[in-house]
C-alpha cells in the first residue's frame, strides 16, 4: 500500500512566463513578474502592483484553446495542467486510472463580477452565462472536459494552501493504490474581488514586496497555475520516464487562532513541518530547501520564520520565498512552489529570496539573497499557509 | 475495513436537529424555496462569534457540534467539510458593496468570512483543534469526494473523522439559479425546490458503545455515458459491496417532480428500483449539490431507530438492513451511497 509516489510531469504559467522552461529562465535571471496591473480592470490599478501572467483572456484562450468567455482561471488552469501531461507523456489511454484534483479560490469569480454590474441593480439581468461556471468546481470540470478526465475529478479550496492540498490528496490516492496517475495542482486569477478583500485588510504592499526583510509592508497579489503530474510506480513504468522527485513528505494542520491572522508562535506552521518531517521519515536536518511561504506581511513571516526556529534549531536550511518573483498566487501558490521545489532538486539550484535587503532581526537565520548553482539537493520543503489557519508542508526529494 | 457513522448533527428544512421531532412532525412548503429550520444558536456558539457569522457558518458550525457530542468527542483528528457554493452570503455582500461603492469604502468582514474554508476553519478554531482540516468544493460530488477523503484519512490511521456537507440558499442564490429554470413556478405545488442545510458525521473504524450506521460503500460517477450506464455502475458496485437488491429495504432517491431532471431515474425506476420502497430525499432538504448530506443522516437515524417517521406513506418494512441513496445533481454528478444497520 505505501509505494512510492513519483512526480512524472509538470506545468506552469505565471507571472515570469508560461512553461517550465520560461519559468526557469526568469528565476535564473533573478527575473521578477510583479508590476503595474494592465489586464484587471480595478481603480487600485495604479497604486497597487501585481503579479499578471502577461497575456490577454483572447491570447490565453488562443494558447489552451479554450474560449475566451471563459473564466481566466480555467484559461490558466487549463494551459498548465495540459503541459504537465504533455510532458509526462500521458495518454488518454490512461484516464481510467487518472483523477483530476485541483485547487482554486474564487472559481469563475472575474465573470460573477461582471454579472453583478448588472444584477445588482435588476435581479433579471445579467447574461447567465457570466455565472455559469461561478463554483470554483466548474473551472476544475471546464478543463477535465477539455484533457478527458471524468474517472475522478475534484477540486480543493482552502484559501492560500488550496493547491497544497489538491497535491496532498492526489498523492494520498495514489499511495492508496485508489489511482496511478494524479494529475495535481491548482489555478487562480486576479479578480476585483480578491483584490479589493486583501486591500481591505490591509495587507498588501504598494511596492514591490519585500518576504522575510525587516522592512516588508505586505504581499503582492499574483496569478497563475502549476500542475504535476504524479504517478505509482506502475505509472512511472507505463511511461517509462525519468521522475523529476518524490513526494516523500505531507501534513496538513490547523493554527486554530484567527480566521485570518497567523498565531504569533506559527502554530499551525510548526505542526505541518513536523508532521511532514514525520511522515516523510526525516530529520529536519535532512531538508536541504525550504520554499518558504513567505507572504511579507508583518504577520505571516513572523509566524513562519518563529516556527522554523523552533523546528530546525541553529541547523537552518537554505530557504527564500519566490513570491517576491510571482506576487502570491493564492489557489495556484502551493503547486508554483512545488514546480520551484523539484526544479530545485533536479537542476541542483536554490532561488533568491529577491529585494533582501535587511533581513528580519527577529531570527539568526535568513534566505537565500542570491541565485545558487551546483547544489546538493536531496530533500525540499515547501511551505503554504492561509486564511483559515490551513497549514500545509509538502517535502520532495531526489527520487 | 468497516466505516462507522458513530453520530451525526443535521440542520435542514426538517426538524432535524432533535431526532424525535423530525420522527414526529415533518415540515412543508409552498415557496420554490426550503429554508432550514434553525435553532436559537446562543445555545451552541458564544454570540460573540455568532454576530460575525453567516447562516451557513452557523449551521455548519451548530452541526458539526451537535454530531461532536453526540458522540462524545471534544476533538476530532479530522476536520473535512465539503460545499459547492461556500459561503454565498459573505460573497454576495462584499461583492455588491465593491461594485456599489466603486471599490471604495470596503470593509474586510465579509471578505473574510467568504472563503470556502471558514466553515471548516470556524469549527477548527471552537474546537483549538490543530489536526487535520480540508475543504471540498466539486459541485454536486463535493460531499461525496470530502467521504472519499474520510475513509482513506481512517484507513491510514486518523481517527475519528469528522466529515460534513453544508450549502445555502441566499437571495442572490436563489434569484440567479431560478432563472436557469431549475425551481418550480411558485404557484405549482409540484417540481423542484432549492434546498440547503449542513450535516455532519463523526466516522470511526470500530463500533464503540453506539453507532448510527455502518457506511457500507460509496461509488461515485462523474458525467455518466448514458442512463443504461447509471444502472450498470449501480449493479456492479452493489456486487462489490456483495449486496441483493433483496436486501435493500428502502431507496432514497433525487427524485425531483422536474421532469427534466427526473429523466435520469427513469431508466432506474423502471427497472432496478421498480417494486422497491422509494422516498425522494428533496422533497425534505430541497434540491442543493450537497443534498446527499441529509439523505446520509436521514438513511442513518431510520436504521439506528428502526423505524420510520410516522408521517411516512407506504414506509419500509422492518427490521430494515440496508438503505440505498441515490444522489443526483443535474445529469453529470451521481452517487450512490449504501449503509447498513450497525
Amino acid at each position: 500500500m505505501s509505494s512510492h509516489t513519483f512526480v512524472a510531469g509538470m506545468g506552469i504559467v505565471s507571472a515570469i512566463g508560461n512553461g517550465l522552461l520560461a519559468n526557469l529562465q526568469s528565476l535564473s535571471n533573478e527575473k521578477a513578474g510583479i508590476g503595474k496591473m494592465k489586464f484587471l480592470q480595478s481603480i487600485h490599478s495604479g497604486e497597487l502592483p501585481v503579479g499578471e501572467v502577461k497575456f490577454s483572456n483572447g491570447e490565453l484562450a488562443a494558447i489552451s484553446g479554450l474560449s475566451s468567455q471563459l473564466p481566466r482561471t480555467a484559461l490558466l488552469s487549463s494551459i498548465a495542467a495540459y503541459e504537465a501531461l504533455l510532458d509526462a507523456g500521458w495518454d488518454k489511454s490512461f484516464s481510467q486510472r487518472t483523477g483530476f484534483i485541483s485547487a482554486n479560490t474564487v472559481g469563475g469569480m472575474d465573470k460573477t463580477e461582471n454579472f453583478f454590474k448588472l444584477f445588482s441593480k435588476n435581479s433579471a439581468a445579467g447574461k447567465l452565462a457570466d455565472v455559469v461556471n461561478h463554483e470554483c468546481g466548474a473551472v476544475t470540470e471546464l478543463v477535465a472536459g477539455q484533457l478527458g478526465i471524468r474517472h475522478f475529478v475534484s477540486t480543493v479550496s482552502t484559501a492560500c494552501s488550496s493547491s497544497a492540498n489538491a497535491i496532498f490528496t492526489g498523492a494520498r490516492m495514489i499511495r492508496a493504490g485508489m489511482i496511478d496517475y494524479a494529475l495535481v495542482g491548482g489555478a487562480d486569477a486576479l479578480t476585483r474581488f480578491t483584490l479589493n478583500g486583501f486591500n481591505t485588510l490591509m495587507i498588501l504592499d504598494k511596492e514591490l514586496c519585500k518576504p522575510f526583510d525587516e522592512n516588508r509592508h505586505g504581499l503582492n497579489l499574483g496569478e497563475g497555475a502549476a500542475y504535476l503530474l504524479l504517478v505509482s510506480e506502475n505509472g512511472l513504468n507505463q511511461l517509462g520516464k525519468k521522475p523529476y522527485a518524490l513526494v516523500s513528505g505531507y501534513a496538513n494542520a490547523n493554527d486554530a487562532f484567527h480566521q485570518t491572522a497567523s498565531s504569533p508562535e506559527g502554530t499551525g506552521s510548526y505542526l505541518a513541518m513536523k508532521n511532514a518531517l514525520d511522515n516523510a521519515g526525516i530529520q529536519p536536518g535532512e531538508i536541504d530547501y525550504i520554499n518558504l511561504h513567505g507572504t511579507g506581511t508583518q504577520n505571516n513571516d513572523i509566524a513562519e520564520g518563529t516556527a522554523i526556529q523552533l523546528l530546525f534549531d541553529q541547523s537552518f536550511p537554505k530557504m527564500s520565498s519566490t513570491k517576491a518573483y510571482t506576487g502570491h498566487t493564492l489557489g495556484a501558490s502551493g503547486a508554483v512552489e512545488a514546480v520551484y521545489s523539484i526544479l530545485a532538486i533536479q537542476q541542483g539550484i536554490i532561488f533568491p529570496n529577491l529585494r533582501l535587503q535587511t533581513p528580519m532581526k527577529e531570527f539568526p537565520f535568513k534566505p537565500v539573497s542570491g541565485f545558487l548553482r551546483n547544489q546538493k539537493i536531496k530533500s525540499v520543503m515547501s511551505n503554504s499557509f492561509g486564511f483559515g489557519g490551513n497549514c500545509t508542508s509538502l517535502i520532495f526529494s531526489a527520487a | 475495513m468497516k466505516v462507522y457513522i458513530r453520530s451525526a448533527g443535521n440542520i435542514s428544512p426538517q426538524h432535524s436537529l432533535d431526532t424525535d421531532s423530525f420522527f414526529l412532525s415533518r415540515t412543508t412548503t409552498s415557496n420554490n424555496y426550503f429554508k432550514s429550520v434553525e435553532p436559537d444558536y446562543d445555545s451552541f456558539i458564544d454570540s460573540k462569534m455568532i454576530r460575525r457569522m453567516s447562516r451557513i457558518v452557523k449551521m455548519g458550525v451548530t452541526a458539526a457540534i451537535t454530531c461532536l457530542k453526540e458522540a462524545h468527542v471534544e476533538i476530532p483528528a479530522a476536520i473535512v467539510t465539503a460545499t459547492a457554493y461556500g459561503c454565498l452570503e459573505d460573497s454576495s455582500s462584499f461583492l455588491r458593496r465593491m461594485i456599489e461603492f466603486d471599490e471604495k469604502l470596503l470593509s474586510p468582514t465579509a471578505f473574510i468570512q467568504s472563503t470556502h474554508n471558514t466553515v471548516g476553519a470556524q469549527i477548527a478554531l471552537m474546537l483549538k483543534c490543530h489536526n487535520y482540516n480540508n475543504t471540498i468544493v466539486h459541485r454536486g460530488l463535493s460531499f461525496e469526494n470530502a467521504l472519499t477523503e474520510s475513509i482513506l484519512l481512517l484507513k491510514e490511521g486518523t481517527r475519528p473523522v469528522l466529515v460534513g456537507a453544508m450549502d445555502e440558499i441566499t437571495d442572490d442564490s436563489q434569484a440567479i439559479l431560478s432563472r436557469f429554470g431549475l425551481y418550480r413556478k411558485t404557484d405549482n405545488r409540484m417540481g423542484n425546490i432549492a434546498g440547503e442545510g449542513a450535516a455532519f458525521f463523526l466516522l470511526e473504524k470500530d463500533q464503540g458503545k453506539k453507532s448510527l450506521a455502518i457506511l457500507k460503500g460509496l461509488h461515485i460517477l462523474y458525467k455518466p455515458e448514458s442512463n443504461k450506464a447509471i444502472q450498470h455502475s449501480l449493479l456492479e458496485f452493489l456486487k462489490e459491496k456483495e449486496t441483493t437488491l433483496d436486501q435493500i429495504g428502502l431507496i432514497l432517491t433525487s427524485h425531483t417532480g422536474n421532469k427534466k431532471m427526473d429523466e435520469q431515474d427513469k431508466e432506474l425506476m423502471n427497472s432496478v428500483f421498480r417494486n422497491k420502497v422509494t422516498f425522494p430525499f428533496k422533497s425534505l432538504c430541497g434540491d442543493y449539490p450537497t443534498a446527499s448530506g441529509f439523505a446520509l443522516w436521514m438513511g442513518s437515524v431510520i436504521l439506528k431507530e428502526q423505524m420510520a417517521p410516522f408521517w411516512m406513506e407506504h414506509g419500509p418494512q422492518f427490521p430494515l438492513s440496508n438503505i440505498l441513496i441515490h444522489h443526483h445533481s443535474g445529469n453529470s454528478h451521481h452517487s450512490f451511497i449504501l449503509i447498513s444497520e450497525s
